[in-house]
């Protein structure tokens, strides 16, 4: 199943889904012939459509001539591989052997209720995607999180909320400079 | 050629030789689960695992190559332990029992677990969410059986080239299976079985229809009619510890009638009239382009095994008119059990049960394609694969091995040789040239005893070339003409074929496919484990019987000339175009 495009904040222009099925075609066509073609092909449609939906997968099969199993076997065998669509912001929730035992599990739990998804899922708004990571190197300072970029240390389950008005926040105020901007010219 | 030794014997090996070949040739056995002679040595289970001195860790022997002065130990404490926890993690994670598992008593891993006296479970743990997929008619999948040995997963992939089944997900999630957790119905597969017939466990089985055949012989109602494949004969005594290639056609006739079937019939009988239909066909469709120049699809294809039928209707759809429109020999045989037959004995064909026994999984499919029934009603009801015969007549406490020889019923039991040779790689072509080639030329094939040897065996691709010469008046137009054949088994052999022929690389006019390797002697339902040896003395044992037969052309069988004047009037004709033919569906890939 595809949803169809909603204008997504990291590209430009809003692609349509012809559009982006023409880019993917010329994706496999560069690689087509080439040994392990399989997983630079799947990261390209990744980064063309944001995740991976059905329809591309199915192309890459027939395309680079792979059973639907083995795409489907790889995208599922790799944890940067998504076949839903990403929210505009990542959330990734540490669950490695410090942040765990330093309450990492009750953070996580926290966002899935507050955000009502499971691990692997996006909100229906497509504002937050939820995911868990091992470790990043921000031990010292545990349990820790995620947002896109940005690594926040030391969570509480009760601070988390104040964590994603910032970004809700800062996403409303860039939405209204936009406007503001647009209707002076 | 290193020598080395294992457990103080010592052996000499080819170079290249793996370490568990070389102590099979000192005559030790090492366990092993994810290897499988003729089909894979990946490693992937440990099971295998040996000390090797010097070596720092247990080494999988199945992918270790054997070195020169190598002292290898397979009974050491160190190997001993190593194998048992390996089995012992495996049973942990393992959800079924085996007294109600369709493998009870044909399992790898119930043998490992005794052979290695594996008595308790020591690692109790969270157990992976079993998925129970019974979507097809001819397999059932158990994921909380699967063992991730991906012997399946090569089966489909290389031997088949369907590629419907792969690893999903990672770690403790892993699923063997289609794309992102479907069933088997919602993917390409063909239903070939060949999963199943490599499965060391109950993870893929044949959907079990043993109770539906009681509950038909049971009905007062009911006229209950068996047909055996080719294949069975060759096969069947396997299940009763016999020896692979023992042919056992009587003792199978017999076994059958005490089941209590009310007739005993064979589908060897419509391999005959298949080679009647289908021959005049390929005859026709060479008149049609060579003598009116008509555009007819060539070459024509055959259409026995419903595996390749399926096949073709997702991967070549395009090539479709190019497949004989005749029905495989179990159809022919279900359209015309329910009419011609139904009607002599007096009978409605709602008041029929047509049983099946083919070596095939494909078979159950086949049998309730929509269009597969031309009598009125579903042609062929039940499907049994060889080893579900052998489990009735277990069940019934019959023994097989002692039993006497029985003959099968007639007017639908009669058979050639050239009906037992369908059974293996090559035999269709060679029962079909047997009938074209007298046909047109009124004298016998010119091969020494019948047999078209370039396309026997087990290689994947054959080929042979007859040229026509003295020609009867009606086939003149055939003098001179050289007919070019080819013969392919497994899918992935076909598939390449098929490519040949759409690059322009050969050309030919007839081919056979079959979809398992070496045929249906090697089929989905046979008796496990089938190897290349396995399929060489089955083959074996069908040209025995072939040999063996005063009649060994399909157009001697007086059944068939009588069938032809009492009922269908001429191959070809009106009855049989509405009994015997089919048409076929485009399916899509992806
Ligand atoms: S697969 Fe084998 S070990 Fe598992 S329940 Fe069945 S017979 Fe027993
Ligand atoms: S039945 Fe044949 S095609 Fe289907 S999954 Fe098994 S091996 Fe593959
Ligand atoms: S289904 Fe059977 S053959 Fe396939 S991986 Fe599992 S245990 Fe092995
Ligand atoms: S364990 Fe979470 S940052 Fe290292
Ligand atoms: S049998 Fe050697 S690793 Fe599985």
């Amino acid at each position: 199943m595809v949803e169809k495009e909603q204008g997504c904040c990291c590209c430009e222009e809003e692609a349509s889904e012809e559009e982006l099925l023409a880019r993917l075609d010329g994706i496999i066509q560069e690689y087509k012939d080439k040994p392990g073609a399989l997983i630079p092909v799947l990261q390209q449609a990744q980064a063309v459509f944001g995740y991976l939906p059905d329809v591309a997968l199915r192309k890459i099969s027939l395309g680079l001539d792979k059973p639907y199993s083995e795409v489907a076997g790889v995208v599922g065998f790799y944890s940067f591989f998504s076949t839903h669509p990403r929210g505009k912001h990542m959330i990734r929730v540490c669950l490695g052997t410090a942040c765990y035992v330093r309450g990492g599990k009750q953070v996580l739990d926290e966002l899935k209720h507050r955000l009502s998804i499971d691990v692997g899922e996006t909100t229906p708004d497509r504002v937050f995607s939820l995911d868990v990571a091992r470790c990043f190197g921000a031990c010292g300072l545990a349990p820790a999180i995620m947002i896109d970029d940005n690594v926040h240390q030391r969570v509480k389950p009760a601070r988390l909320q104040q964590i994603l008005d910032q970004y809700i926040d800062e996403d409303q105020a860039r939405a209204d400079k936009k406007a503001e901007s647009k209707a002076k010219a | 050629m290193p020598t080395l030794t294992i457990d103080n014997v010592t052996v000499e090996v080819p170079q290249g030789a793996t370490i568990l070949e070389a102590a099979k040739k000192a005559g030790i056995k090492i366990p092993t689960l994810c290897y499988l002679e003729d089909v894979q040595a990946i490693g992937a289970c440990r099971v295998c695992m040996v000390e090797i001195e010097g070596a720092r860790t247990l080494m999988a022997s199945c992918v270790t190559p054997a070195g020169e002065g190598m002292k290898v130990h397979t009974n050491s404490k160190k190997a001993r332990e190593g194998r048992r926890t390996v089995v012992e993690l495996l049973l942990s994670d393992h959800s079924g029992d085996c007294q109600t598992c369709d493998r009870n008593n044909d399992c790898e891993l119930q043998a490992l677990a005794h052979d290695l006296g594996i008595h308790d479970i020591t690692y109790p743990g969270e157990k992976s969410a079993p998925h129970m997929d019974a979507s097809t008619p001819a397999l059932i999948r158990d994921t909380g059986k699967c063992v991730l040995c991906r012997r399946c997963v090569t089966v489909c992939n290389e031997t088949q080239g369907v590629g419907g089944i792969f690893p999903q997900g990672r770690g403790f999630t892993t699923v063997v299976g289609p794309a992102f957790s479907q069933d088997l119905d919602d993917v390409v597969c063909v239903q070939c079985g060949q999963c199943a017939a490599v499965c060391p466990v109950g993870a893929i089985v044949e959907r079990d229809q043993i109770q539906d055949v009681w509950a038909a012989l049971d009905d007062p109602t009911k006229t209950v009619v068996v047909q055996t494949a080719p294949a069975i004969r060759a096969a069947l005594g396997e299940c009763f510890g016999l020896e692979p290639g023992t042919l056992v056609t009587g003792r199978m006739v017999t076994a059958l009638r005490r089941l209590g079937f009310h007739a005993v019939f064979d589908t060897n009988f419509t391999a005959d009239l298949t080679i009647m239909e289908e021959g005049t066909e390929l005859l026709t469709r060479l008149k049609k382009a060579l003598v009116d120049k008509e555009n007819v699809a060539l070459p024509m294809f055959t259409s026995c095994s419903p595996g390749w039928i399926k096949y073709i209707e997702y991967f070549y759809p395009d090539m479709l008119a190019n497949v004989s429109t005749c029905k495989s020999p179990q159809q022919m045989f279900g359209a015309l059990a329910k009419t011609y037959y139904a009607q002599k004995i007096g009978k409605k064909p709602e008041d029929m049960v047509v049983v099946s026994v083919m070596p095939c999984t494909a078979k159950k499919y086949e049998a309730q394609r929509p269009e597969m029934s031309d009598s009125g009603v579903q042609d062929v009801d039940i499907v049994l694969t060889t080893r579900e015969l052998g489990k009735m007549i277990q069940e019934a406490g019959i023994d097989f091995v002692n039993l006497p020889e029985g003959t099968q019923d007639s007017p639908m039991g009669m058979s050639t040789g050239a009906a037992d040779i369908f059974a293996n790689t090559g035999g269709v072509m060679e029962a079909a040239l047997r009938t074209a080639w007298e046909l047109v030329t009124g004298t016998e094939l010119p091969f020494e005893n019948l047999h078209v040897t370039p396309v026997e065996g087990l290689e994947g691709i054959k080929e042979a070339a007859v040229t026509f010469e003295g020609c009867q008046p009606e086939w003149s137009f055939l003098n001179g003409v050289t007919a070019k054949v080819a013969v392919a088994h497994g899918l992935s052999n076909a598939r390449k074929l098929i490519e040949k022929i759409r690059s322009g690389e050969a050309s030919y006019h007839f081919i056979e496919i079959m979809t398992c390797p070496g045929g249906c002697i090697g089929g989905g339902g046979q008796p496990r484990m089938t190897t290349n040896a396995i399929r060489m003395k089955r083959i074996e044992a069908i040209y025995k019987e072939d040999e063996g037969r005063k009649l060994r052309k399909s157009h001697e069988n007086p059944e068939i000339k009588q069938i032809y004047e009492e009922f269908l009037g001429h191959p070809l004709g009106e009855v049989s175009h509405k009994l015997l033919h089919t048409k076929y569906t485009p399916r899509l890939k992806a």
